[in-house]
Order: structure tokens, then sequence, then C-alpha cells
């Protein structure tokens, strides 16, 4: 029999800075919820945001939704839960973070314990587990080396609800963690005061996306998650969206492998007993979520590191007899570059050209690429080992491309139309990720203890 | 014949993982899911040539009743990122699907 009333945990938008309506947000807190949290943070924006230490979202954005979620928490005396701090949750996206909410603090005079949690990865640590056995491959990826943990600039693992759960008993009012497996934050409460682990991640699964798993979908509006110790239903907080079961379970398979089987810190989500059920004209309950330990605990790691600097220029092509013989242009500029400067040939220098309209969004997955069209845009890329490089690589090709004389050419005042002067860009440092792996750890709130002090606190 | 576009919602694909690239259909009714998968639309062979990737490389289909989709994923051709790289999300790698078609027997 039920004992536990139903828990609500309030996501108000699917990444911290994305944003949400005020008006959703008032009709979350209407429904007196007992949490609110929200996933900061993806790996999708590629490596170099936590290579570099950098938020891919916008500080002023954040700070915004932050200062509603805080002055709402402690107003209402209910937990707030920040993952994935800064996007990529490594200590300086974390620090960011912080800071934001020690300023927000300080502005409303909001008073309250503050948890901290790195999830970052000393260097010294992986390389006794990559040694040992315990720093395992993620397939398809390929097995770890000593280079990976050793040229990362930043490395963090995915940590589960054990150590927000840890904070939480120890009397915090706001946790901002790193790097998080994202239903943690949503999922640490109900778990804390006993509700069921598979529904409350699963639940969690849903909510780190917000509205997103709505009909119209939004990553900019919030959803109510309230979870029983059978199911938990979700409902938006705008009347312009509903929840239907194929909204609810289509989010299920997004960005995973295999929706039945879910991994994370400590195991598995087995959705193969899941029900979704439409309860009326805007709702959805969801039953039957179960949570499978694995045999030990693993978490995933996710490290970047420099692989070279870049610069850039973009043109664009509108000549029939160019278009018609772009490979053996493209072929005979490389040649023209590499004979110019023979010592960046070998391995050192990476010369790309990017041809949109005719393969540029899919590359080598391309089945269309032979059906030319009548202008192409084409970016000409150098990675090279130093800024200075890359721009030498880029400017001659560039310039190469532009009076490179083929067969049957008219147009002889330049074969590129460049919209831009300048027309080369410096992207500066390239970073690549460096793991992405599984680490075992004995005791994961241990593992990632918290830093406790008060939100009043100077920075 | 029915267009594969006029009888699914959704037809996408995204990173699922760095590693990986997952492809999306989503039907607009239980119908034209179980017709799919009576003519087994989605294979691997299939996503294969259309992906010009080989077979060993399409990691799996999985069919999830309770949205109507089907699912295929493949191998990136890189790691999400890396150099030469051309979607970071890859969220625009679903196009060869739009032209499959259904009921061809």
């Amino acid at each position: 029999m039920s004992t536990l009333p139903p828990i609500r945990v309030l996501s108000p938008t699917a990444i911290l800075g994305y944003g949400f309506p005020t008006a959703s947000f008032e009709a979350g807190l209407a429904l007196n919820p007992d949490v609110i949290a929200v996933d900061a943070g993806s790996s999708d924006p590629g490596p170099y945001y936590l290579g570099a230490g950098i938020s891919f979202t916008d500080r002023a954005a954040v700070k915004r939704d932050l200062r509603y979620m805080l002055v709402a928490g402690r107003a209402r005396g209910i937990p707030v839960l920040v993952g994935s701090a800064g996007g990529a949750g490594a200590r300086p996206h974390l620090d960011w973070t912080v800071q934001i909410i020690r300023e927000i603090a300080h502005e409303e005079g909001l008073k309250g314990r503050l948890a901290v949690i790195p999830s970052d990865m000393d260097k010294a640590p992986l390389m006794a587990a990559l040694a040992s056995g315990d720093l395992v491959v993620l397939p398809p990826g390929e097995p770890a080396m000593p280079a990976d943990i050793e040229r990362s600039t930043h490395i963090v693992a995915q940590i589960g609800e054990e150590p927000l759960i840890a904070a939480l008993q120890a009397g915090a009012d706001v946790v901002v963690a790193g790097r998080c497996y994202d239903p943690s934050v949503f999922a640490a409460v109900p778990i804390l005061r006993g509700y069921p682990r598979g529904l409350a991640l699963h639940m969690g699964k849903i909510l780190e996306c917000a509205a997103i798993a709505s009909i119209p979908g939004s990553g900019s509006d919030c959803m109510m998650g309230t979870l029983d110790e059978v199911g938990f239903v979700l409902e938006t907080m705008n009347s312009a969206r509903i929840c239907t079961v194929t909204s609810v379970a289509a989010h299920t398979l997004y960005e995973k492998s295999d929706p039945y089987h879910l991994p994370g810190p400590g195991g598995a989500l087995n959705l193969r007993m899941a029900g979704f059920e439409q309860i009326d004209a805007v709702r959805v309950r969801v039953t039957g979520s179960v949570f499978e330990p694995s045999e030990g605990y693993f978490v995933k790691l996710e490290a970047a590191r420099i692989v070279g600097y870049r610069t850039v220029s973009i043109a664009g092509v509108r000549s029939p007899d160019f278009i018609a013989q772009i490979d053996d242009i493209l072929a005979g500029v490389r040649t023209r570059v590499f004979d110019n400067f023979p010592e960046m040939q070998a391995g050192s220098a990476n010369l790309i050209f990017r041809v949109y309209g005719r393969d540029g969004v899919m590359g080598a997955l391309e089945p269309e690429r032979e059906r030319l069209p009548h202008e192409l845009g084409i970016i000409i890329e150098a990675v090279a080992d130093t800024q200075d490089q890359a721009n030498t690589i880029c400017s001659f090709a560039r310039s190469t491309m532009l009076h490179f004389g083929y067969p049957g050419r008219v147009s002889t005042a330049g074969n590129l139309a460049f919209p831009y002067s300048p027309s080369d860009f410096k992207a500066g440092a390239v970073y690549g990720f460096s793991l992405y792996h599984l680490l075992r750890v004995q005791d994961p709130a241990a593992a990632f203890p918290f830093h406790m002090s008060n939100l009043e606190d100077s920075a | 014949m029915t267009r594969l576009i006029d009888v699914a919602s959704v037809i996408r694909s995204k990173n699922a993982g760095p590693y990986e690239l997952t492809l999306d259909v989503i039907f607009k009714d239980r119908f034209w899911y179980e017709q799919a998968l009576r003519e087994n639309l989605i294979n691997p062979v299939l996503i294969s040539r259309l992906y010009n990737v080989p077979e060993v490389d399409v990691l799996g289909i999985v069919a999830f009743e309770p949205a109507n989709a089907i699912k295929a994923t493949i191998r990136r051709p890189m790691v999400s990122g890396a150099i030469g790289e051309t979607d970071v999300y890859g969220a625009q790698q679903h196009a060869p699907l739009l032209a499959l078609t259904l009921g061809s027997a």
C-alpha cells in the first residue's frame, strides 16, 4: 500500500540558460513543488567547451533562470538542484556557476546552505585505475591509453544521485554539481525520501529535457513530474502544450541507442515492463520502470584535449566549369599547398575542403554526392600544431584556389566569391574528446564529496 | 505504395554519445508501425546501403512499441567533434530515410 504522499519535481527548462516563460514557472509553483531541479549541461556541443573550460550557455541567460529558481526555492524552503554546472561540469564551469549563484544570493538577500560537488578526476588515480583494469572501454569506442589521460585538459565523471543525496542529508538547501548523469538532480530528493529508484530515474530522464517531451515540444518551457510509489505523472506548465503517450515515449528514444535498456551510474534502467498511459487530455502516467544495479558501480568519464589550432576561410562558387571539376581542382590546390610547405605535410597539418551543396553536411555518409547544384559553398579549413601554421596553410590554400587554372576557365578574374573581408578566420584551439570511458568506483558518495558553505558567504 | 514521410511524424538523427549516431522513425499510428515491422522496412542491409557504411557498423535496430518507433544506430564515421567533423550534434543525418516507401509488394 502507498504510504508516501506524491512528490512533485519542477523542471523549468531543458538546459539552464535556455529560459522559460514566467507564467509557466508560476503555474509550476502554484502546484507546490517539493523540488526545483535543472540540468545545466550536455556533451552534445562537442569537446571544445569541456576542454577549454568555457560554458556553451550565456551568462546573463543562466543568471536569469537561476534567479527565478533560487528565489522561489528559498522562499518556499524547498531544495534547488543544478547538475552539470556550466554546461560541461568541470571545475571552471562549476566555479562560474557558483559565482553566479553568489551574486544572486547577494542581490536578493538569500540565505541558506549551499553544497558544491566537483566531479573532476585527478590524473594519478586514473592512471592507476587504467593499470588495474578499473578504467574500461565503452563500446564502440577504443580502449584508453595513458596519453589520453595525460594530455586531457579537463576530466569529469558523470556522477549519480548518491553524492547529491549526501549533500541533501547534510542539510543543503541548494546543490550545485559538476558533470552529472542527467536524471540525477531530479531523482536525488525522491530517492532520498524512499521512492523507487527506477521510477525516480525514469522520471528524471524525461524531466531533464523539460517540455521537449510534450507537443509542441520546447526546450524552453516548464514540465512537472509527480511521483508516487507506483508510477509518475508528467504535465506541462503551459496550456499551449500537452503530454501524450507518443510525446513522452518518443522522448525515451531520444539520443539513446536502446530505449529498453538505459545504462547510467551504478546500473541501468530497464523499461521492458514500462507502461505509458494517457490519464486525461494533457497528462501521461508512466509505470513499471525498474532500475537494475550492475555488478560493480561504474561512472562515465568525459575528457577533452587540444588537438591543434584552426583557421577557416568561407567562399562560394558559381562557375559551372569549376563546379563540374571540383574534385580535380581541390586535389590540385592540395598538391600546390603541400609542394610549397612540405614540412607541414607529414601529419602536422590538416587541410580540409568542405563542399556545401555536395557533401558538406553528411561527409562520408552522403549517398547523393554526385548530384551537383548550380552553386557551391566551400569552407577551406586548416588545423595545425600552431595558429601561425594554420593561418599559413589556410591563406595559401585560399589564394591558390582563388586563382587556380583549370580546363575551360573563362572567369579569369578569380574562382571564389568571398562574403567577408578579411576572408580568413582564426578559430583558435581545437579540442577533441580524449576519454569517454567507464570508471569503477567503490563508494560513489565518498568519491565525489561536497563542500558546504552559506549562500550569503562572499565568493 | 506509401511514402514513409506521409505515415511518420518524426524522422530524425542525433548522436547517442560521441561514438554513435541514432536514427529514429516514429510512425503516426500503430498500423503503419506494424506494417513497417511486417515488411522489415528498417534493416541492417538497408541502413548499410543508405549510409554507405559496412553492415558491421550498423550497431542495432530496435522497435519501441510505446512510441510506434523504430530506431537504427550506426557507428559514427568519426568521434563527435573530431577534425573533419561535419555535424557535431548529428542532427542532420536523417535525409536518406526520407525517400523510403512502404507497401511496395
